[in-house]
Parts: C-alpha cells; structure tokens; sequence
C-alpha cells in the first residue's frame, strides 16, 4: 500500500473502527475480568439471607483450594474425560482425512459423509446431554436393547461407576467434535502439494511411508493447533457432564470438571472461592494460549 | 500388466474397507437421532415395555405435553431466537468491522491491537463470569438479553476468521479505488467491504447463531425469570425436575423439540456449514 | 427423597382419579360454591383500592397453582403459567426445587424487592418445612406476620399444631400458613401382606412393623418369601429424619444424629442382604417397579412389600391412573409403621413488601382456613387438609374411604399422626443436609466407600453448598 499523505488521513479510521469492539470488550470482559480477580482475594458469601463480608482474606480462598484436594481431583476428572474423548477423535479423524484427501481412492457421497459426522458439532450440548441421559437410564433403551439381544440379564447400571459414567462423557465428546476435527486436518491435508506425493510415489514409497514421513510433519502446525484447542475446550468442559449428572458429578464426584465446581461455587454465591478459582483457570489457560497464540498469529501480520 | 491389475485390485478392496467403515461411523452417528425420533412418538408405558425400531403414534401427544407443561418451551425457543439471531448479526458486523479496521488501515499500534485481541481470544468466558454476574446485577441487567447479546460485539474468533478471509479476498487495490470515487470510508465499508464479504459473513452468522443458540453456562446465570428463558436452560429444568421422569416419551419430545430444528436448518445450509469451517483458515 | 414435596402436580393426574371418589363430595362442594360467592365479592371491593395489578407467585410445582385455579373463587385463567383475578393478573413463577435452585432463585428475587419495579414485586411464595425457617426468621423479615395482613390465629383455630411450628419465628409470630397436612405411615402391598404376615388387616401388619426390629425381622422373612420389603435404601430415611433428637446445624457444625447414622447402617445391611435394592427415590426402575405386580425385568423378586408416604404419595407416586398398577386395583393399606413421621407440605407467606397485601391475605385465608374450599381440596384430591373438623368428619365418614386403599378410610391416621408430629429440631440447612447426606450415602451402599468416607464427601459437599458450615470432626 501507498504510503501517501492522502491515505495516511483515511487511517484515523482504523481507530474509529476499532471503537465498538474496545467499548464492549472494556465493559463486558475486562471489567468482569477485574473483577473476578479482585473477589479472588475476598471472603464473600451468603448464609440464608444474610450476605457474610465482603473481607479481605489475601490468598486464603487459593490456600484452601490448594489444600482441601478438590482443585488436583476436579482437574484429573477433566483431563481424563478429554483424554478418553480425544485419543480416539484424533485417530478416526486422521484416518478420515486420509481417506478423504487420497486421489487415489476417489472416494464418493463424501459430501454425504462430511455432512454426517459435523451434523453432532451443532447439536445443542445439553439437549444431546439429556438425550444421553435418557438412554442410559436403568430401563432406558440401552439397556432395553442389549437385554433384548441377551447380552445383558439385568440393568447396567452406568452411572453408578466412574469409568462408564467418564466413557459415555468422552464418546459424547467425542460424537460432537470427531468431525469438526476431519474437516481441519483435511484441509491441511488437501494444502500438501501433490508433487510431493507423486514424486514419493515415484520414489517408491508406500502409502504408510507417505503418511508418516510426508503428510505427518507437513501437517504438524494444523495437528498441534487441534489439539491444543481441543485442550483448551476441555478445560471448559461443562454442558455435558453438568447435565448428565445434574451437576453431582456422580459417582462420588468422578466426573466432576473444573467449571462445574466453579459452577457450584457461583451458584452458592460464595464470590471468595469462584474467583480464586477463575484466577487459576485463567493462568492455565493463559499459558496453553501463549502457545496457540506463538503458532498462529507469528506471520499474521505482514 | 498382472501387477497393475492387483494394485487395482487392491484399491477396490481398500475402497471397500472405506466405504464400509464410513457407512458404520455415519450409522454410529444418526443412531441416536434415530432412537431420539422413535422414542419421540412412543407413550411412557411403551417406553417401559422395552426397545423397538419402529415408531409408535403418541407423537403429537407428546409433544402436546410438553407445549402444556409448566415449563414454556415455545417461549424458550422465541427467546433463544431473539438472542441468537441478534448476537449473530451484531456479533458479524461488529467483527467484520475490527477486522477490517486492521485489514484495511495503517496507524499507529495496529500490530500490537492485532495482537492484543488473538491474545484474548482464548479468555474463556466462564473465568469472567463471576465478575460478569455481578456487573450485570449492579447494572439491573440480570433477566434482560442484553448481557447475552452485546458483548458478542467483542469476539475475537470471528474477528480472526473475517480477518483471514479479508487477507485472501479484499484486495486493498478496492478500497483505495473506492475511495479515489470519493466514497466516505463507512460507506465503503458498508458497500463495498460487507458485499464481497459475503461467504465468510454467511459461514460466520451460522456459527454465531448456533453457539448462541446453544450456550447454557451464562443465560443459566443470567436468566431468572421463567418467561425470559432460553431452550437449554428449559432443557436442564427438565434434567431436574424429577416429576417429569415420569413421563418419558414427553422427555424424548422435548429433546427433539430443541434437536430437531437445528438439524433441518443444518441440512439445508451444510454446504456453507461442512465448506466454512475451513474457509477463513482454521475455526476455533 | 431429596425431592421431598413432591405432592407435586400429580394432580391433574389426582385429579382424574378423584372424580370417582368426589361424587359424594359433590353436596358439600355446592356450599362452598354459594360461599365462594360472597368472596368474590368482597374482593372486588378491595381491587378497587390502590394496589397492584399483577400477583406474582413463586412456586417449584404447579400443585398449589391447579388448587388455586380450580379452587379459588373468581380465579380466571388464561395461560398455563397466568391467570386473572379480578382486574388483576395473576403470574405463576415455576422453579424447580432441586440442588435450592428454587431457594437461589427466591432469594435473588428477595433481594431485589425493594427496587424490583410494582409489576415484578414478588407477592407470594411457598416454602417447604425443610427450610421455612430461613424465610420466617425475624431479622430476614421476608415474609409477612399473618397478624399484619389481618389474618388472626382464631382464623386458623383448626390447623394442626405442626403446620404453623413451622412457619413460626423466634417470636412466636405466624409467618406462613398451609392447607394440607402430611402425615405419613407405612403403605403396604395387600397380597403380599397376606401371604408373609397371614393378614393384610391394619392392626395386624401394624403389629410386624410396630418397632424398627420388628420391621427388619420381617424385611429378612420377605427376603425368604421372595419379595424386598422396600424398593430402596432411601425409603426408610425420611421416618428415621424426623425422629432426630438434634438439629443438623448447631453453631457453624453440622453434626449427624445418631437416628441418621442408624438409617445408614440399618439400610446399609438390607442392602448387602438383598432386601432391598440400590436405586433411588423417584427412581425409574425398581423404585417404580413396586407399583405394578412384578415382572421378569423389574429386578424386584416377586414384589415390594412397602413404602412410606403421606396422603398424596397414594395419588401422585402410585400411579393410581394406570389401571395395570396396584393402586388403579385398590391393591394397598395403610398404618402408622415403626415411628411416625411426615413427608412435605407446602406453605404459603405472602412477601414483605408485596404491592398486593389484600388479596395476599385473602389467597391465605381462602385457601388455607376456608371450611368449605378446605372439604373441596380433601375431596376433589384426596388430600389430608390442615383443618382438623374436616379431617375428623372425614374420618367418619364413607367419602373418607380410598379405592387406593381397597376403600381403607385413613383420615383417623392421619388425625392421630398430625396431631402427634414435634418438629422441635428444624433448622435452616436442613433440605441441603439431607439431600447431600443420601447421596453421599450412596457410595457407601454401593460398597465403594466406608461410612466414614461417605461421610466426608457428605462434609464436602455441605460445605460447598453453605460456605458458614462445616462437619464436625
């Protein structure tokens, strides 16, 4: 672009432009953000009616989110969820992607597909939450089938254990973004100048070969920014298991996340312990940030 | 010649294993929606008497039930239309707008506000939204749309998508062209910018609209009066509230009440949808 | 369990299946019809002074609302959640009660009521026993002294001693008032009462579950015959809560009484033996299963043997309006059981600060102290009303008689049991202790935890739940 006079007055624009997104963001994240931080060090809630401080406890509401164990417990149930969800998104997605982006299988109705597998990305979390609630109920349908098929002689009971209670959050999880996920990695895949590929194939590699050796580090920036993304959602983890489990978290807490536990304090009101919390929350997902932030924006700019 | 013939050969059964494979997740994937629909037209006592395939007739009736509830779906779903109609279109305008201020502008500290929103885009809004509540209950804002609606104006995400798209598809030579013809710079963002902006605004409404439409954590804070609810909220009422788990097949209809729409809209728009994830660079 | 009130709505349900016993009731409703009249009449004048023009009501179900719109004089409505009354418009807030989400919501409500504007002023609210005291305390001030919306206590000269405990502050002043009572018994399966105890009379079963041993001694010989003498561990927890000696909550630390920590262990053993099985209140498998004869999938033996329920238990849980239920066959008894207890109610106070105190005080005199809207509520849902005159005539009388019950008449239990209830130990945290104490205990029933690793999850969550308290160690 020019760099005349005549242009240079136009530029003013720019931050007449930027007016609204500061003003919103300024009154609706930054000052709740400050906030936040700010009851972070308060004791503050309420006892039936009466409203107990707002007093200055400096960092005792993180002390004893540290100390009581919960902080650690409520992180492993997330991460774990996301683990049990993710691993498997991100083979199947791979593999789809693979297919789809491989000339030589020509795949057809991929239109058809791509429509399927992203249709669960736009449901409504806690309508699919409730859905999946309803089925795995005792005398859900479930259940109902696999004892019509006698592979079960009574009710499983699924929610009453960790692992199929945090397996039917994961393949929830999993439903609802496996797709979002092949659609990225195809894109990246479908970026890979096929002169690489032929001039592999020439070369006599085979398609496992080409994989790993060609496709795999070539679509190492899109991985990574998948998968911390995907991290950073985790983290977020709320709609589903909240409505699964009607916000108990059963069974004894396993499959209670991080916002759900914030979720409780802020319904009891207690400012003191949600903002402390939300303070960590921010710091973790404040680093893993910097890292998408490093790999995303380095050449935005000119 | 034999060798080419197996290599072939061996595409075909490949070929094979793929579509087999495909045809299993997309079953995997409808299977609920499917199970959702049937146990939608079911009665609760047919719902107790075990599994079946097939639909039953009890559709209306159910969803009779759940229109006469005591929770109003009908208005939950106008008010989750207000808000998510109106945070999309403010939500892509507004950003269309900060992206093309960066896009299309030089000044002073543009690299640096660059920077400063992608920071913030990864901020999720549950970590402000102890301070946000409070804000909004100093301001009498609580039960009002207002705090679901405007502070879509600031969303980095879709500022980042429409700055993409800018990058690749609005060429700098236009708008200087533009205002060479003497057109104010509001009008030529308005006429010339929002225009050729046109496939990424459309990617970018249903996105925002389906988030909106979808979010559950802030309106649950938010919202308190019962006529000013939004569908997932109404969804988790139904969660809780144990005396209508005595009708299942009314349950069902709700769920399919909140699910379905968004699948019909979803298969008439999926070519943007599946085609616009992509399209400005990656979501997120 | 956790869901105690759940007279709930039920009673468009109830209702259905009262119309078949109300046709004796049909006399006494026409007289409350010419009294009504008068009412409605000197509401009219009253609309006429300066007061606001729309109710609000906040309640977690719609029982008292289908009272009101069928009962109450001159009571219009439009909507499901609206209605009319006179001029004014009637606005029902439905919350559900679970996790104090109603409470949360009612308190924000409250909070704003000064500044709320004249139309989104809350006028009335319901509370349950679990946490009245919260809304009746005298230094809250929420709901209004009875005495100054011009309601006297010879007004409510025939309410059960019980109901107006509950809503009483540290005053002695009447905050509250309620049309039902609920005092609950042991409702029991007659064929199986027949074939285990040799009779399904009520002095008799009375006599095998006269005492806590007698009932377990009992449970095992059910157990033997193949029945489970409760659906659930939950069942019994509600007769062993409303004998406590203390109150959770004393001075910040929530103690468990040592009747709570006998629930656990008693239930925990008929659950390792097999007498009853692991799901919950409400539950959708075996606690359901024991209303209809057993079936190959139920998981529940031959049957369950009983339950223990107040009046609308009968209509609201049983499932009277499937005709393949027990009770649609009359299949049920009803006595007192091992201790007696009761099980909800709902009362009415009307808020401080309401923009609409006359016809506040007119609802609360209406619904709860009229004789003749009180007989219409006993016979139109079968319910135990909080009017000992029409409870006794009941009793005496043949439109007492439940088809539920296999035309059992319990109103003279239910007389007995209201006027025998001390709810000496409320206190305010009582519904958030007692529902994270059963869920706590369900690990504990599970075998995936002690008692005192339940426990400590218990004092986890009521610590979350109410920041000022804590379990004693």
């Amino acid at each position: 672009m020019k760099k005349s006079s005549k242009v240079t007055r136009f530029n003013v624009w720019g931050y007449i432009f930027l007016i609204p997104f500061f003003v919103v963001f300024f009154i609706f994240q930054m000052i709740p953000l400050v906030k936040t931080i700010y009851y972070s060090f308060f004791e503050r809630y309420e006892d039936g009616l009466i409203v107990v401080g707002p007093r200055f406890v400096g960092l005792e509401n993180y002390a004893t989110l540290f100390s009581n164990g919960d902080l650690p417990k409520y992180f492993a149930n997330t991460m774990i969820m996301w683990v049990l969800g993710f691993v498997p998104q991100i083979i199947v997605s791979l593999l789809l992607a693979a297919w789809f982006s491989n000339p030589s299988l020509r795949l057809k109705g991929q239109r058809f597909f791509k429509t399927v597998i992203y249709l669960p990305n736009l449901i409504m979390a806690s309508a699919f939450a409730m859905l999946f609630f309803a089925m795995f109920s005792d005398s859900g349908p479930i259940n109902a089938m696999l004892m019509q098929m006698g592979i079960l002689s009574t009710p499983y009971k699924y929610f009453t254990h960790t692992l199929s209670t945090r397996l039917i959050v994961a393949l929830m999880n999993f439903l609802m973004w496996f797709g979002n996920t092949t659609i990225l990695l195809l894109s990246g895949m479908l970026g890979i100048s096929t002169d690489l590929f032929e001039a592999a194939e020439i070369d006599g590699a085979t398609g496992t070969q080409i994989f790993f050796k060609i496709t795999m580090p070539l679509l190492k920036p899109i991985f990574v920014y998948v998968l911390i993304t995907s991290l950073i959602g985790g983290l977020q983890m709320f709609d589903v298991p909240q409505i699964l489990t009607n916000g108990e978290g059963f069974p004894d807490r396993t499959s209670m996340t991080l916002i759900m536990y914030l979720n409780k304090h802020l319904f009891s009101k207690n400012y003191g312990m949600a903002g402390a919390l939300s303070v960590i929350l921010l710091i973790i997902t404040g680093i893993l940030s910097f890292a998408v932030f490093r790999m995303t924006a380095k050449d935005e700019v000119d | 010649m034999s060798e080419r013939k197996q290599k072939t050969g061996g595409i075909k059964v490949r070929r094979a294993i793929c579509y087999i494979v495909l045809i299993l997740i997309s079953a995997f994937c409808l299977f609920w929606f499917y199970i959702l629909f049937i146990n939608a037209t079911r009665s609760n006592d047919e719902l107790g008497r075990g599994f079946t395939l097939v639909p039953s007739t009890h559709l209306v009736e159910n969803f009779n039930n759940v229109f006469h509830s005591s929770i109003p779906v009908v208005r939950g779903m106008i008010n989750s239309l207000i808000v998510a109609t109106l945070t999309a279109v403010l939500s892509v305008y507004f950003s269309t707008m900060t992206a093309y201020a960066i896009h299309a502008y030089r000044f002073k500290g543009r690299k640096a506000i660059f920077t400063f929103i992608l920071a913030i885009m990864m901020i999720p809004s549950q970590v402000t939204a102890l301070g946000f509540i409070n804000l909004m209950r100093d301001m009498h804002l609580t039960n009002s749309f207002i705090p679901l609606i405007i502070p879509s104006i600031a969303a980095p995400v879709t500022f980042f998508f429409m700055k993409q798209y800018m990058d690749s598809n609005l060429p700098g030579s236009l708008l200087e062209a533009a205002r060479m013809d003497g057109a104010g710079e509001f009008m030529t963002f308005n006429r010339i910018c929002l225009p050729l902006m046109g496939p990424a605004i459309s990617v970018q409404l249903i996105f925002t609209f389906v988030s909106s439409w979808n979010n559950y954590f802030m309106p649950a804070l938010i919202l308190d009066d019962a006529n000013k609810r939004t569908l997932p909220i109404q969804i988790a009422m139904f969660r809780s509230a144990d005396w209508l788990k005595f009708d299942m097949g009314q349950v069902y209809a709700m769920i399919a009440f909140a699910i379905f729409p968004v699948i019909i809209v979803y298969l008439i728009l999926s070519k943007n949808i599946v085609g616009g994830v992509t399209a400005g660079g990656v979501k997120e | 369990m956790r869901k105690r009130t759940k007279q709930i709505l039920a009673l468009g349900v109830a209702a259905a299946m009262a119309f078949s016993m109300a046709a004796c009731g049909s006399k006494t409703a026409d007289t409350s019809d010419s009294g009504a009249k008068t009412d409605t009449e000197k509401k009219d004048d009253s609309s006429s002074t300066e007061e606001g023009k729309v109710l609000n009501i906040r309640v977690w179900n719609d029982e008292f609302m289908t009272r009101v719109v069928e009962q109450y004089p001159g009571y219009e409505k439009t909507s499901d959640t609206e209605g009319k009354i006179g001029d004014v418009t009637v606005k029902w807030s439905v919350e559900p009660n679970d996790d104090n989400n109603y409470q949360n919501k009612l308190d924000a409500a409250l909070k704003a009521q000064d500044s709320a504007a004249a139309d989104d002023k809350v006028d009335i609210f319901l509370v349950e026993a679990d946490y009245a005291l919260k809304y009746v305390n005298a230094d809250a001030n929420v709901a209004m002294k009875l005495s100054d919306l011009g309601i006297s206590s010879s007004d409510l000269s025939s309410q059960y001693k019980y109901t107006q405990q509950v809503v009483s502050d540290e005053n002695g002043d009447l905050r509250g008032s309620t049309w039902q009572i609920c005092p609950a018994g042991l409702i029991y399966n007659r064929a199986i009462a027949k074939e285990v105890i040799g009779s399904d009379d009520p002095a008799d079963v009375q006599a095998a579950v006269k005492d806590w041993d007698s009932y377990y001694a009992l449970g095992k010989k059910m157990k033997e015959a193949g029945y489970l003498v409760q659906a659930t561990p939950y069942d019994t927890y509600r007769v062993y809560s409303n004998n406590v000696s203390n109150p959770w909550v004393t001075d910040g630390k929530v103690t468990v009484d040592p009747s709570i920590k006998d629930w656990a262990e008693k239930a925990k053993a008929e659950v390792d033996d097999g007498e009853c099985s692991q799901d919950t209140l409400w539950g959708t498998n075996e606690w359901n299963a024991g209303f209809y004869p057993a079936t190959d999938t139920a998981n529940i033996g031959k049957g369950v043997f009983c339950y223990f329920g107040p009046a609308w238990f009968f209509n609201f849980s049983m499932k009277g309006d499937d005709e393949k239920s027990i009770a649609a066959q009359g299949g049920w008894g009803f006595t007192a059981g091992p201790q007696g207890h009761f099980w909800g109610g709902t009362w009415i106070c009307a808020a401080v600060g309401s923009d609409n105190p006359t016809l506040d005080a007119d609802l609360i005199k209406t619904m709860t102290a009229d004789k003749d809207v009180m007989t219409k509520i006993a016979t139109t849902y079968s319910e135990a009303v909080n009017n000992s005159d029409v409870i006794k005539e009941l009793a005496g009388s043949d439109s007492g008689n439940m088809k539920i019950l296999g035309g059992q008449n319990p109103y003279a239990e239910f007389d007995a049991a209201a006027s025998k209830i001390n709810l000496s130990s409320l206190g305010i945290y009582d519904q958030g202790c007692n529902e994270e104490f059963q869920n706590a205990m369900k690990e504990y029933f599970a075998g995936n935890k002690s008692y005192d690793e339940a426990l400590d999850i218990f004092g986890t969550a009521i610590h979350e739940k109410y920041p000022s308290v804590e379990l004693a160690k």
